[in-house]
């Protein structure tokens, strides 16, 4: 076996597992790595910050469900990386982080770029790793995948010491998995919990499907798709679930939550059976927990046991894998139909039609302008553009939410958004790994003027490598969302919110990086605008200057019952009956 | 309310195990009450046992959380069940006065404690047993002089059905046969 050093062991493993490109920024102790890279096959994209090399991972990550790779220097570089795990471990997205690491006989003795990086991101990983012996080295990048990539996804970091990857140790591509006694995921689901879950399906008259990240994760798309059919309930679904279901579907309703629909809002709040798949039940989605969904009975399903009555309590739950769950779990009910003919079928369609007719009668809606852009007229265009098929990245903010509410999504892993940890300075970068991810398709990046700015840097990134990204600055000149809470419930003192002030002229600051970019204020400049930035081949910067007072509806309020929605800038009402 | 909650755990010996498994605690603002760790017969693995207080509807999430870790071969709740429980601590009472001496370790035979070390106006003594019998000694100790101890913090062994008690063997301490409990 021909030896080789660590860093060629390294990046020889990372391309065994599958990695196509890697999202990095060198530095000191990682020189081997890029000595390595210098004239290897392994696709580099060079960022300008460290962060937005995790973001970027992970929007390479959220596009294919494949494992997506960020790489930084020991010290700052790794500490940099931080936030980006954070938010993959919240969203449950597959990443390998590779850092490097001072050399072993430096460590604990505050060297240069030093930094304790396992113990700051242990608790920011699903897991990581301190590789000081070179023999480990390729078995620890296999594991690192493994472990990214099965069960429920997360993000696992390789702190590798410069002595390591100076060193020289014999290379095998086919080296398998070692076992790892304490690591064990349960795919397919326990017979006993099917046929109980059947049972309790069986008597449900208003069954309401409660969906998220992991039908995502688990390409579950089609199999949630049948399963409401034979269900024939209405479904749901968390800012994290966008694209599982066509939107066109007699059963989609919407998202649900502090800014989902009405209709889906009062849909699980007044449901008889919430059948939860692959969610947390975050307090973003139920409001207060204690008065969520009262009288309903709940049927769990998610890949990680943790999650299985951690919020709410579970009448039934399932540990496994949500398309495995609901293959057998349909199947079931479907035979269960045959042996003892259909049941609540009628019970079924009437409340299915109540739920698309509160649909109806409370859509996204919001004020028209003729004067100004106002920001949800922004989202309805492109949301005409996109058509259901564009990759679309988000920031954090009202904007995030806008494009949460108006855009359609038709597939699974088109839609990108910081949606647990809620991290700004998440969508242009996550955009430009979804874009390297899926170099023939349509991305946007959809970001909040205050977003964009923590995300500068990147423009570089962009032009360097011309990714055609289309970025669209949804501009108040606030930091809106903070801005919308001090006006509803701080008396509208704004402070601190304030953009504008310092905000760069966008075609200027697009032509100093080389790239195309406009500014529009007008309603009936925005079509025009758009196809221009659309039909450029390479990237483009549309700054659009909308409605600086505008506050995302509906809202419940954070600590009010999901039902309490505030439907439009008037005093609070409790909606239904 | 907080509880007492016990918890032994089957946990891979490799460095950073037990950072993961007290991170899972501080993360949630649990105190440690006691840890212990070591070896078990397969070098590659070692047992922990935690005394922590929880909430009772938190007792079973915290098990789960501890038992996702990668590291983490089994989590077992012991609070509740029955188990041996042990612990071991050295006391140092000093200041005994000459005519107390025999007084004390008359004292000491009752709670089987042994003396470890001794001088002219001291005794060390090392006891083991349940943490109750321990503050039950160090209680009485002070009224012979001035205690200083040291605890190794509570060790828990689940017992097994007597009529399902194999023979012991080596096998034991492997993960499939803690397993098959």
């Amino acid at each position: 076996m021909a030896l080789m050093t660590g860093a060629q062991i390294l990046i020889e493993s990372l391309v065994r597992e599958g990695g196509k490109v890697v999202f990095g920024y060198p530095g000191g102790v990682t020189l081997p790595i890029y000595d390595v890279l210098y004239d290897h096959g392994l696709e580099h994209i060079l960022v300008r910050h460290e962060e937005n090399a995790a973001f970027m991972a992970e929007g390479y990550a959220r596009a294919t469900g494949e494992v997506g790779l960020c790489m930084a220097t020991s010290g700052p570089g790794a500490t940099n990386l931080t936030t980006g795990l954070v938010d993959a471990l919240m969203d449950s997205i597959p990443i390998v982080a590779i850092t490097g690491q001072v050399p072993q006989a430096l460590i604990g003795r505050d060297a240069f770029q030093e930094a304790d990086t396992f113990g700051i991101t242990r608790a920011a990983t699903k897991h990581n790793y301190l590789v000081k012996d070179i023999d480990e080295l390729s078995q620890t990048i296999h594991e690192a995948f493994h472990i990214a990539i099965s069960g429920r996804p997360g993000p696992v970091l390789v702190d590798i010491t410069k002595d390591v990857l100076l060193g020289k140790a014999p290379y095998s591509p086919d080296a398998t998995l070692k076992p790892l006694p304490g690591f064990h995921v349960r795919m397919d689901p326990d017979e006993a919990e099917i046929e109980e879950a059947v049972e309790f399906l069986w008597e449900a008259e208003r069954p309401c499907i409660y969906a998220g990240g992991g039908v995502i994760s688990s390409g579950a798309s089609e199999e949630i798709v049948h399963f409401s059919d034979v269900l024939e309930a209405p479904l749901v679904h968390t800012v994290m679930g966008h694209g599982m279901m066509r939107s066109d579907h007699p059963h989609y309703v919407s998202m649900l939550g502090m800014h989902g629909g009405y209709a889906a809002n009062l849909g699980i709040s007044r449901c008889d059976t919430i059948v939860g798949l692959g969610v947390r039940f975050d307090d973003r989605v139920t409001g207060r927990l204690d008065r969520f969904a009262p009288n309903a009975r709940v049927l769990h399903v998610d890949i990680d046991p943790v999650e299985i009555g951690k919020n709410r309590r579970a009448d039934v739950g399932i540990v496994g894998d949500v398309k495995r769950v609901l293959q057998r779990l349909t199947q079931r009910l479907e035979e269960t139909k045959a042996q003892r003919g259909v049941q609540n079928s009628n019970k079924r369609s009437v409340w299915i039609d109540q739920v698309q007719g509160w649909k109806r009668e409370q859509p996204f809606q919001y004020e028209p302008a003729s004067a100004e852009i106002k920001p949800q007229f922004l989202m309805e265009r492109l949301d005409a553009i996109c058509d259901g098929e564009a990759c679309v990245a988000v920031d954090v903010g009202q904007h995030q939410m806008w494009a949460a509410q108006y855009i359609r999504f038709d597939k699974p892993n088109l839609w990108q958004s910081s949606s647990g940890l809620g991290a700004m300075g998440f969508g242009l970068p996550a955009a430009v790994g979804a874009q390297m991810a899926r170099p023939d398709d349509k991305v946007v990046a959809i970001v909040g003027d205050g977003g964009f700015m923590m995300a500068l840097s990147e423009l570089a990134t962009i032009a360097a490598n011309n990714i055609p990204v289309k970025i669209i600055i949804m501009n108040n000149g606030w930091l809106g969302m903070v801005r919308q809470w001090q006006e509803l419930f701080f008396d509208r003192r704004y402070s601190q919110v304030d953009m504008s002030a310092g905000f760069p002229d966008i075609p200027m600051l697009a032509a100093s990086f080389g790239l195309k970019g406009s500014t529009i204020r007008r309603p009936e400049e925005l079509d025009g605008a758009l196809k221009e930035a659309f039909d450029e081949d390479g990237p483009f910067l549309l700054n659009v200057m909308v409605t600086r007072e505008e506050c995302v509806y509906p809202m419940v309020p954070a600590g009010g019952a999901l039902e309490e929605m505030l439907l439009g800038p008037q005093a609070p009402v409790a909606v239904g009956d | 309310m907080l509880e007492r909650q016990l918890i032994a755990l089957l946990v891979e010996n490799k460095p950073g195990a037990l950072m993961r498994v007290a991170g899972v605690l501080t993360s949630r603002g649990y105190n440690i009450d006691s840890l212990t760790v070591a070896k078990t017969l397969d070098p590659t693995l070692s047992s922990m046992t935690i005394v922590t207080e929880t909430s009772p509807e938190n007792g079973e999430l915290l098990i789960k959380q501890i038992t996702r870790l990668v590291n983490v071969v089994k989590a077992v709740d012991l609070t509740e069940g029955k188990a041996v429980q042990r612990e071991l601590a050295l006391i140092k009472v000093s200041n005994v006065k000459p005519e107390m001496r025999a007084a004390l370790t008359k004292e000491a035979e009752i709670f089987r404690a042994r003396v470890v070390d001794v001088s002219p106006d001291h005794f060390t003594l090392e006891v083991t047993g349940s943490p109750d019998k321990i503050d039950a000694l160090i209680d009485l100790l002070h009224h012979y002089g001035d205690v200083q101890m040291i605890r190794s913090g509570l060790m828990a062994m689940a017992r097994l059905p007597q009529n399902k008690r194999p023979i012991p063997t080596l096998k034991q301490e492997e993960p499939e046969a803690v397993a098959a409990e």
